[in-house]
């Protein structure tokens, strides 16, 4: 493994050892010293072309605990205003000794493309609408943690999956590791290909849930949107979103997770968000364990 | 760290379970070891009250465990276990393919002011050992630090010695120890062999 562009590149004895190892240095946390020495001396470099504070603000705190030297790059204030090239910002950072380039970017397929110009591992933290691997890994390591297995898991992916890298990401992942993934979605808001996807499809979110062992619900992503997908907020609110009764009609021990950031009152009503079955503060605890095992299987060896 | 299998060879076995070996201890021999080892932690630590037993993976956890099994059979005193994995902390990370970690388990209480044993299979170049004094430096301050070792089989290459020595073994960096444990290979030997192809000279099971 030399870069993670896509969770599908992943084999499910590579998940596996990623998830695995994360569990290992999920301990580094509750230690006083919060720090290993394993990638002193190692440039890792944070390249987002997108707003982003958890993903990015994770991968810095996964490496400087890692003792890797971090430089933050967003092309806010930096040469991109000025109208460099990805490839030209990729050749100088290049020019730096960057050993691991984490990059976000609006356009899907940009992580791919810098994996062609750089001699550094790429972490993919996030492509347009394709994938967002770390995100996947890190969710799988949660539903394990919380649920004990991911072989045979019912989850139920819901919401804006047309603009969702996450849940590409997800859908690879978790067929991989074993687990049964449903996508719920109004038909505007899923992709075209969604048939060739290994997953199955609904638009009939109350009809999934009693058969679920977890949910995670996506953001309507706003931003992505040039069109209206659905009527109202409200409208989608209640045919996709998940509030109280929903929760209560779901197997007792199923778990409500997030990719964040939530919109309350849209996806997610206050009630679940703040409800202990829902994991996204975990999710983000989990994020930084995980994206030291990510980092350090890519940096950390010969 | 993975068990040492050597390279073929055609030296006939005599009791070694591995073909191309001598067994240089047998699993009775062990035993004793480790009882005189268990024997010397307590005089030397004044009956090892604050003693907390490391084992580093993989075979130097059972032996650790083995070791307070020991001490409580003779003291009748529950002296704390665990492990500790140096992974992270090694010399040699970027010289090999990535490694898997082990589990690191410290006992409850912590390690501040307890006399420390790290308890390792085999003492070899001794970069092991340097590494697990670096994360026992992350993990807290103990009174004192000591190593116990099952065999130490010379060639170091830093300034480290064993506190505690199951078998002087001299050796030639052209052989293998290999030492097999009944939790971790289904029965208890020391083993001498031909070397296996090293990347490097402290490649390996050294400690």
């Amino acid at each position: 493994m030399r870069h993670l562009l896509s969770a599908g590149d992943l084999s499910r004895d590579e998940a596996v050892l990623v998830l695995d190892t994360a569990a290992e240095l999920a301990l580094v946390g509750d230690r006083s010293v919060k720090k290993l020495p394993t990638l002193r001396g190692r440039t890792v470099v944070n390249l987002f072309y997108e707003d982003s504070t958890r993903t990015r603000t994770s991968f810095e705190l996964a490496a400087k605990r890692l003792s890797a030297d971090v430089v933050n790059f967003s092309a806010k204030g930096s040469s991109v205003s000025k109208g460099e090239s990805l490839k030209d910002t990729a050749l100088t950072l290049q020019a730096m000794g960057a050993d691991g380039v984490v990059i976000r970017h609006s356009a899907s397929g940009a992580a791919h493309r810098l994996a062609g110009w750089v001699d550094g591992s790429v972490l993919n933290a996030g492509d347009g609408t394709h994938e967002h691997p770390t995100q996947a890994l890190l969710d799988a390591y949660t539903m394990r943690s919380r649920l004990g297995r991911l072989e045979g898991l019912r989850v139920a992916v819901v919401g804006d999956i047309l603009h969702s890298r996450v849940a590409r990401s997800n859908v690879l992942l978790l067929t991989t590791l074993g687990a049964h993934v449903t996508l719920v979605a109004p038909p505007t808001l899923l992709p075209v290909s969604v048939h060739t996807w290994p997953c199955e499809v609904s638009y009939d979110l109350d009809a999934v849930l009693p058969k679920t062992d977890v949910v995670m619900m996506l953001r309507v992503q706003a931003e992505r949107m040039h069109d209206s997908f659905f009527p109202s907020v409200r409208e989608y609110s209640r045919g996709y979103g998940m509030h109280g009764e929903r929760l209560a009609r779901m197997p007792e021990d199923a778990i409500v997770m997030h990719p964040g950031p939530m919109v309350r009152g849209m996806e997610i009503s206050a009630e679940v968000a703040d409800s202990p079955r829902c994991t996204v503060t975990e999710q983000v605890a989990n994020g930084v364990s995980l994206r030291m095992a990510v980092l350090y299987l890519l940096l950390g060896g010969s | 760290m993975h068990a040492r299998k050597p390279a073929g060879g055609s030296e006939p076995a005599d009791t070694s379970p591995v073909p191309g070996t001598r067994a240089v201890l047998d699993g009775s021999e062990i035993n004793r070891a480790l009882t005189r080892i268990a024997h010397e932690v307590l005089e030397r630590t004044k009956g090892g009250r604050d003693v907390t037993l490391l084992g580093i993976p993989s075979r130097g956890v059972p032996l650790a465990r083995r070791l307070a099994e020991r001490i409580e059979l003779v003291e009748n005193l529950t002296v704390p276990h665990g492990s500790l994995d140096v992974t992270m902390y090694r010399d040699d990370l970027r010289s090999a393919p990535v490694r898997t970690l082990k589990r690191t388990e410290i006992p409850a209480g912590g390690l501040d002011d307890r006399v420390v044993v790290l308890v390792d299979d085999v003492l070899f170049s001794g970069r092991t050992v340097r590494a697990a004094l670096d994360a026992l430096n992350d993990l807290g301050r103990p009174r004192a630090v000591q190593l116990a070792v099952l065999v130490d089989r010379g060639h170091r290459e830093l300034p480290i010695r064993a506190d505690y020595v199951g078998k002087n073994l001299p050796t030639s960096l052209r052989e293998s120890v290999t030492v097999r444990l009944d939790e971790t290979d289904g029965d208890d030997a020391v083993l001498l062999g031909p070397a296996r192809p090293r990347p490097g000279t402290t490649e390996g099971k050294d400690v």
